[in-house]
C-alpha cells in the first residue's frame, strides 16, 4: 500500500457551541479524485478549510506523504502544493482578474526590479492560462466585481490550477455554472487528475461526483457517514446516506477501502 | 456574452460604447477636467491667478497635505482611516520647538520626531489591527494628541530658529520651494508604492475583501499596521515642514488638517470602502482644494465664506465617490451586458 499523498486523522473542530467537526479522518492519494458529500452545514466547507490551512483544528493531525505537518496559515498549505477554490471563491472584487490569479504569489522583475511587480508578465501569462483552461472570461485587467458570478469562479478554479498544485480542493465548483460550463469544470477535473494531481471536490450535484470522482466520503453533522469507491455506489444509495446519515452497508471502516 | 457580436451590430454600438467610456473616464478623472476649467475661470476673474509665482504658491500650501495625503491614500486603500494626523502635527511641531529648547542637535530631533510619528502611527494600527474601527481609534487619537501638545507647551507658541526645519519650509532648491520638491518626492514614491510593489498591492486586497487577502496568505494585521505606521511618519514629515513655514511650534498646528487630506483623497477618486486608490487623484485634490480657495481668496470672498465652501467640496466629492461612481459604474456595465446578447 502506498503512503497516501494527503491523511487527515482524527479531526475536530468547533466553533463556539457548534461541533462543526467529530473525529473525522480522510485520506486522498496522489492522482486520486475524492467527492466530499453531504448536507448543509455538515462541515465540508470547515474540514478543507483546516486543510488548506485557512482553520486550525483543535484536534487531530494532517500527514503529508506520510509527514506530520502543521499549517501556520493558508501560505504554508499552498507552499506544500494544497491549492482551494473557495466555496465563495475568495476573490477580492476590486482587484483585476490578473492580480486576484497571482495574489499571494506575485511576480516581480529580475535583479533591481525584484521589489517591483511585473505586472505585464502577469497579465500575459493569466491571459495565456485562462485561454489553457477554455475559459471565457473578459480581458485580465477587468475588475472582478465586473464579470459575472461564473466567470468569478472560472477565475477561482484559473488560479487553484495555475501554480504547481499536488492538490486541488475545489467547494461546490459548479454551483452557479451553466451546463457547458459545468462540462469544462468536470473536464479540468479529470484533466488534472491525468497530471497526476489529486482534487477534493464538494459538490451537491451527485452526478459532478459520479461522473469524476474515484471514491466518494459521506459527512452528516460533523461525523464520517461513510465512504467507498464510486464504482461501487449509486446516486440513491449515496442520497440516503447524506439525508439519512447512515451507511447501509453499515459503518465501513476507512482502512479498509483505502487500497482503492 | 461574445466580444464578436459589438462589431455585428456596427458602428452604432461602436460609438455608444465609445460614449458610454467617455462618461466612465469624465467621472474618473473628472476632477482633472474641474480643476482646468477652475484655472481657467479663475484666470479670468483675477490677472494675479495665472501667474508662476500664484500656481508655486497654491503647490506650496498644498505641499504639507499632499505629504500627509500620500499617507493616508494607503490607509484608506485598507478601507481605514486615520483622523489624528492634525494633532499629531500639533504634537510633532511642539515636540521640535521643546526638543530644540533642551539644546539638542539636528541630527537628533529630526530623526527622534519622525520616530514619534511612525510610535504614534503604529499604536493606532495595533489597535486597529485587534478589530477596533479605526475611526474610533483615531478619533481618540485625535484628541489625546492634541491635548498632550497642549500640556507640553502650556497652550503656547514658541518660534523656532533651526535653520534646516526653516529651510525645509520656505527654503528653495533652484527657485522651487523645498515643500514642493518633498511632496513631488512622496507623490511618485506613494504612486510606485501603490502601484508596483506588493505592500500597495496588499494594502487593497485587505481593503476589498479582507478574508479573501487572509485566503491568499496575506498577513492582514500586518499591513494595518504598516499603513498607519506609515501615515505617522509622513505625519511627521508634513509636521516639520509646517513648522517651517509657520516658523513657530505651536499646539493649534494643524487643526482640521485631516479633514483637508481626507477631502483631497475622495475628491480624487480613492474609495471611502477601501479597494480603491489612485496617488494621482490624491495629489489632484489637495491643489484643487488649495486652488478654489486661494481663488476665492484673491476674489477677496470672506474667509469664514471660504471655509463653508470647503465643507461643501467635501460633501459632493463623497456624493461623487460614492452614489455616482456607483451609479455610473453599474449603468456602464449593465449597458454593456445589453449590447452583447447571447451570441
Ligand atoms: N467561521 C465560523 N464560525 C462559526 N461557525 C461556523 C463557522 N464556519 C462554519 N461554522 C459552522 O460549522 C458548521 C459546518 O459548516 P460548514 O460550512 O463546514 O458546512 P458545509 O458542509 O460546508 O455546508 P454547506 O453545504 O452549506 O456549504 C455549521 O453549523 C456552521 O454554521
Ligand atoms: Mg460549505
Amino acid at each position: 500500500m502506498t503512503t497516501p499523498l494527503i491523511e487527515m486523522r482524527d479531526i475536530t473542530k468547533t466553533f463556539g457551541a457548534v461541533v462543526a467537526l467529530r473525529h473525522v479522518s480522510l485520506t486522498v492519494q496522489a492522482a486520486e479524485i475524492v467527492g466530499l458529500v453531504g448536507d448543509n452545514a455538515a462541515g465540508k466547507s470547515t474540514l478543507m478549510k483546516i486543510l488548506a490551512g485557512v482553520l486550525k483544528p483543535d484536534v487531530g493531525e494532517i500527514l503529508l506523504n506520510g509527514n506530520q505537518v502543521q499549517f501556520d496559515g493558508p501560505m504554508d498549505a499552498r507552499a506544500s502544493g494544497i491549492e482551494m477554490v473557495y466555496q465563495d471563491f475568495a476573490l477580492v472584487p476590486e482587484l483585476s482578474v490578473t492580480q486576484n490569479i497571482f495574489l499571494g504569489r506575485e511576480l516581480t522583475g529580475g535583479g533591481f526590479r525584484s521589489r517591483f511587480l511585473d505586472n505585464r508578465r502577469m497579465n500575459e501569462r493569466a491571459a495565456h492560462l485562462i485561454e489553457r483552461l477554455g475559459l471565457r472570461i473578459p480581458p485580465v485587467d477587468t475588475p472582478v466585481r465586473a464579470i459575472s458570478g461564473g466567470q468569478q469562479q472560472a477565475v477561482a478554479i484559473a488560479r487553484a490550477t495555475a501554480f504547481e498544485a499536488r492538490l486541488v480542493i475545489m467547494d461546490e465548483p459548479t454551483a452557479s455554472l451553466g451546463a457547458s460550463a459545468i462540462e469544462k469544470v468536470r473536464q479540468s477535473l479529470v484533466q488534472l487528475k491525468n497530471h497526476g494531481v489529486a482534487v477534493i471536490v464538494i459538490s451537491h450535484r451527485l452526478e459532478d461526483i459520479i461522473s469524476t470522482a474515484d471514491r466518494v466520503v459521506v459527512l452528516k453533522h460533523g461525523h464520517l457517514v461513510g465512504e467507498r469507491p464510486v464504482a461501487e455506489t449509486h446516486g440513491d444509495e449515496l442520497l440516503y446516506m447524506i439525508v439519512a446519515g447512515k451507511d447501509p452497508k453499515q459503518p465501513t471502516d476507512a482502512l479498509t477501502s483505502q487500497s482503492a | 456574452m461574445s466580444t464578436g457580436s459589438l462589431a455585428t451590430l456596427g458602428p452604432i454600438a461602436r460609438l455608444l460604447s465609445d460614449r458610454r467610456h467617455l462618461v466612465l473616464l469624465a467621472v474618473r478623472y473628472g476632477l482633472f477636467l474641474v480643476l482646468a476649467i477652475w484655472i481657467a475661470v479663475m484666470s479670468f476673474a483675477s490677472e494675479h491667478f495665472l501667474t508662476v509665482s500664484n500656481m508655486l504658491n497654491v503647490s506650496r500650501q498644498a505641499a504639507p497635505i499632499v505629504i500627509i495625503a500620500v499617507g493616508m491614500t494607503l490607509v484608506m486603500a485598507t478601507a481605514g482611516i486615520d483622523l489624528s494626523v492634525g494633532s499629531l502635527v500639533a504634537l510633532i511641531s511642539i515636540l521640535i520647538v521643546e526638543l530644540f529648547g533642551l539644546g539638542l542637535q539636528t541630527w537628533i530631533v529630526i530623526p527622534a520626531v519622525l520616530v514619534v510619528g511612525l510610535i504614534s502611527g503604529l499604536l493606532n494600527g495595533a489597535f486597529v489591527r485587534i478589530g477596533l474601527p479605526p475611526f474610533v481609534v483615531t478619533l481618540a487619537a485625535l484628541v489625546s494628541l492634541r491635548g498632550i501638545a497642549f500640556v507640553i507647551s502650556g497652550g503656547y507658541a514658541t518660534p523656532v530658529g533651526n535653520e534646516l526645519v526653516l529651510w525645509l519650509g520656505r527654503g528653495d532648491i533652484a527657485g522651487v520651494h523645498v515643500p514642493i520638491v518633498l511632496a513631488a518626492i512622496a507623490s511618485i514614491a506613494g504612486w510606485v508604492v501603490l502601484n508596483k510593489t506588493r505592500f500597495g498591492l496588499y494594502a487593497l486586497a485587505v481593503g476589498g475583501r479582507e478574508d479573501a487577502a487572509h485566503a491568499m496568505g496575506i498577513n492582514v494585521g500586518r499591513m494595518k499596521l504598516a499603513v498607519y505606521g506609515t501615515v505617522g511618519t509622513l505625519g511627521a514629515v508634513g509636521a516639520v515642514v509646517l513648522t517651517g513655514r509657520l516658523g513657530n511650534g505651536s499646539p493649534n498646528a494643524g487643526m482640521l488638517l485631516e479633514l483637508d487630506v481626507i477631502a483631497a483623497i475622495v475628491l480624487g477618486g480613492t474609495s471611502l470602502f477601501g479597494g480603491v486608490a489612485t496617488i494621482g487623484g490624491t495629489v489632484a485634490g489637495a491643489l484643487f482644494l488649495n486652488a478654489v480657495r486661494n481663488g476665492l481668496n484673491l476674489m477677496g470672498v470672506d474667509p469664514y465664506w471660504v471655509q463653508v465652501v470647503t465643507g461643501w467640496i467635501l460633501l459632493l466629492a463623497v456624493l461623487v465617490n460614492t452614489v455616482v461612481n456607483r451609479r455610473v459604474t453599474e449603468w456602464a456595465r449593465a449597458a454593456r451586458i445589453d449590447d452583447q446578447p447571447e451570441a
